[in-house]
């Protein structure tokens, strides 16, 4: 690595801690639902809320009535959206004339916008109305991120509180977090991103007239479609194309929320990639803070609302040095570049951009900023890329495959990250006690059978969803992939894992087929919701224990000794699952790639 | 029980209703209107206008192969390269032959068009399909290296498509954050009003 390079991520990472300890104050003083300066101008928003949704904020609900309303709430939003894909050709606001989008997808699309997945099996400008995109896609963009913030909050209560079966009002969660936290954060960035070029109108597509026109050989078809051939060749017609059609749209706003809530579902087909969504180095470093910001902030609200900020940091840098070497890793491999390229070229392995793998990459970020990108994307569940990660050479992209695979912990979702976290510090405390032979706790709380139950579902639904899934693609063919050979099981595996850990980005060469569709639909359904359901279930038995006093023999969770058995026990979990699929896919691609 | 449900599902559906007014409606429209009035340009799209005709947008590429003309970057877009309404990157992986092939040919072109280059490796980045296929750049390396060929073409000082390069690179964002590119499309432009 470069200097250059250093410097690019080791401000990045300053910058990031520097804005994410009094966001992370902050929030947490929005849902312990202290006065805050933002109540004073919002405050009559929140109440008309509650009053238009028939809430009563000062009712709490024990853990079932918070999971049951979590779950309904979900479900309602996906049942709308599904409706709105479904009948957007007759909604308004459809300039550019999208027909309505097919069944197998519209549900997955629903799923997929309500989990934070955000997986898109479609090309945004070519397959959604702005109607669609900004009423429907970007709402669950919000909401979704609420939920999972919700769903986090809850947790923390139950570990706080001491022999209540209360953990807060689902509904009010949703209200405070969107409003104080979500809202104001993307008003913002919205206007920022506007301001360096990103769109936002609801103007139709604009014709430009080529500089210099460019022409295509398109294939003669029948009325009906069918090729046309001559002696067995296909027919052509030569095509001149003077005008370049581009599309436009409210992206903006919908970019804004897009990288905060961890969501990542792009207006364009090709995400931040395209140079509307990100359109300058000034906002990619932006965007790429924007992925990383809430989920690490929440490590310092988890901090102050147990009271003690050792714990939030101890989690954090566990979160960190899980992350680090993978980045090392991805920006090492992607600047040695291509080893089959290089030949061709008379390239060396030089230190500019121009040396590097630049398939599927942008100038404007570079070797880089691309690798950085596809790090913490993944290691946040964002799923947003701004390369293609398809074209990274078979190390570089095993990076983001490995990130997911960890179970999105290593910073995570909004809320979603840091519960899957807990989880594993729960592991971790048990295997920590079997080592000495006394009852673990955590913070307090004693870790028993009903927890450990919990704890082990959340940490093994995933892995069995990817792999089963994998499997169930590849036995029946393994259709749709790009790619040949172990790159197209990369293809494939890369897919399942996205949608079960409910990341969402993507090795995008894979095309959509129904059972792909309705099958990872599935997998970002139980992703998303077995997991939050136990994480409610285990905060609601914590939030009935008693208190038990610190002793001599209380293992301490902020220690150097207890971030190292944190890592390793997640990466454990992570190396034996997934060890075998990773030798079949990107590490036979290495070896095949070095020794052609 | 059922009474539960029946009581969440009514507040579900009008919470639903609620943000999307709030989050779907009042805040991209809200935006819009504040966009438009402060940043007209950007909110439009940066498109570029000569003469009273928008020829393409500043921040998206357009393909090129004249000999006078600065080339971008191959596109993967379909059914034409930098198709604006089509954003996508080639997905094709590192060790795929279809892969290999068609950089061979695009590095083969390459040499072909810049004779004066013959002894410089080309830039990776003038033979790799973009993630976007309408990235507006090219690396200053892929600029240097064209630059002989359209300073010919044009009867040009070389000096001066030099200086042309120059004024048209975005640099780094404080001057180390991204990587340097220079815009095709308003290198080109400016190189057209020579005239």
């Amino acid at each position: 690595m470069t200097s250059n390079q250093w410097l690019q991520i080791i401000a990045y990472f300053v910058v990031l801690l520097a804005l994410a300890i009094p966001l992370g104050i902050y929030m947490g003083k929005v849902y312990e639902n202290k006065p805050l300066f933002l109540s004073k101008l919002f405050g009559w928003l929140e109440k008309l809320i509650y009053k238009l949704g028939g809430i009563h904020p000062e009712k709490e609900m024990d853990w079932k009535g918070y999971a049951l309303s979590m779950l309904l709430f979900n479900i309602v939003g996906g049942l709308i959206l599904y409706a709105m894909e479904r009948f957007q050709a007759s909604l308004p606001l459809n300039p550019a004339g999208q027909s309505a989008v097919p069944p197998d997808l519209a549900f997955n699309t629903a799923i997929s916008f309500i989990t934070n997945t955000n997986w898109q099996f479609y090309g945004g400008e070519s397959t959604m109305s702005y109607l669609t995109q900004m009423a429907g896609l970007a709402v669950h963009n919000f909401l979704c991120a609420a939920s999972g913030m919700a769903t986090l909050v809850a947790l923390i209560r139950g570990i706080v509180r001491k022999e209540t079966k209360f953990l807060g009002n689902f509904w009010v969660d949703m209200t405070r977090g969107t409003l104080y936290i979500l809202l104001p954060l993307s008003l913002i960035f919205t206007m920022i991103l506007i301001q360096q070029g990103t769109p936002q109108t609801f103007g139709n597509t604009v014709n430009a007239s080529l500089v210099q026109p460019t022409s295509y050989d398109q294939p003669v078809t029948t009325a009906a479609g069918v090729p046309v051939t001559v002696d067995g060749k296909p027919q052509m017609t030569h095509v001149v194309v003077t005008e370049q059609p581009i599309s436009l749209g409210p992206v903006a706003s919908q970019e804004a929320i897009k990288m905060l809530g961890t969501n990542g579902g792009g207006y364009f087909n090709v995400n931040s990639a395209h140079p509307y969504e990100n359109p300058t180095p000034f906002i990619d470093f932006l965007e790429l803070l924007a992925i990383l910001l809430i989920p690490a902030a929440l490590c310092f609200t988890f901090g102050s609302m147990v009271k003690d900020h050792r714990q939030g940091w101890a989690i954090l840098a566990a979160m960190f040095l899980l992350l680090a070497p993978m980045l090392y890793i991805c920006v090492q491999q992607e600047q040695a570049g291509n080893p089959l390229l290089n030949k061709l070229t008379m390239g060396t392995h030089g230190e500019t951009l121009a040396d590097g793998n630049m398939e599927g990459k942008e100038v404007r970020f570079g070797i880089v900023n691309s690798s950085l990108w596809a790090s913490i994307t993944t290691a946040a569940s964002n799923g947003s890329v701004n390369a293609m990660h398809d074209s990274f050479t078979p190390l570089g992209g095993m990076v983001p495959m490995w990130m997911i695979m960890l179970g999105e912990v290593s910073f995570g979702g909004v809320g979603s990250g840091l519960y899957g976290m807990l989880a594993f510090v729960i592991l971790a405390v048990f295997v920590a006690g079997l080592m000495v032979g006394r009852t673990p706790e955590y913070l307090g709380k004693k870790i028993q059978t009903y927890e450990m139950k919990m704890a082990s579902i959340m940490i093994l639904i995933p892995p069995l969803l990817v792999l089963v899934c994998t499997a169930v693609a590849v036995a029946t063919g393994g259709n749709g992939t790009n790619n040949p050979g172990a790159h197209g099981f990369s293809e494939l595996l890369y897919a399942f894992d996205s949608m079960s850990n409910n990341n969402g980005s993507a090795f995008a060469g894979l095309s959509a087929t129904t059972l792909y569709n309705l099958m990872g639909g599935a997998a970002m359904w139980f992703g998303r919701f077995w997991l939050a359901i136990p994480v409610l279930a285990m905060a609601g038995s914590l939030a009935k224990k008693k208190a038990v006093p610190e002793s001599a023999g209380t293992l301490p969770t902020h220690t150097v000794l207890f971030v190292v058995m944190l890592i390793s026990t997640v990466v454990i979990v992570g190396a034996l699952t997934f060890f075998p699929a990773l030798a079949l896919g990107p590490i036979v691609e290495h070896l095949k790639m070095v020794r052609m | 029980m059922f009474k539960e449900i029946a009581v969440q599902v009514k507040n579900s559906i009008l919470f639903v209703a609620v943000f999307t007014v709030l989050c779907g409606l009042l805040y991209p429209v809200g935006m819009t209107l504040v966009g438009q009035l402060v940043f007209p340009k950007q909110a439009a799209g940066s498109m570029i206008v000569v003469g009273g005709k928008t020829v393409g947008s500043e921040l998206i590429g357009q393909p090129f192969d004249d000999p006078k003309y600065f080339w971008s970057r191959p596109s993967a877009t379909s059914p034409f390269a930098y198709n604006a309404s089509n954003s996508s990157g080639s997905n094709l992986g590192p060790t795929n032959p279809a892969f290999i092939s068609g950089i061979k040919a695009n590095v083969d072109a390459a040499r072909k068009a810049n004779p004066d280059m013959a002894a410089a490796p080309v830039p990776m980045d003038l033979v790799t399909a973009s993630a976007s296929g309408l990235d507006p750049h090219i690396s200053p390396a892929a600029a240097e290296y064209q630059a002989a060929r359209v300073a010919k073409a044009r009867h040009l000082d070389p000096a001066k498509v030099e200086a042309f390069i120059a004024q048209n690179t975005q640099g780094r964002w404080l001057g180390f954050i991204g990587d340097p590119g220079v815009n095709v499309v308003k290198l080109n432009l400016a190189l057209d009003e020579l005239k």
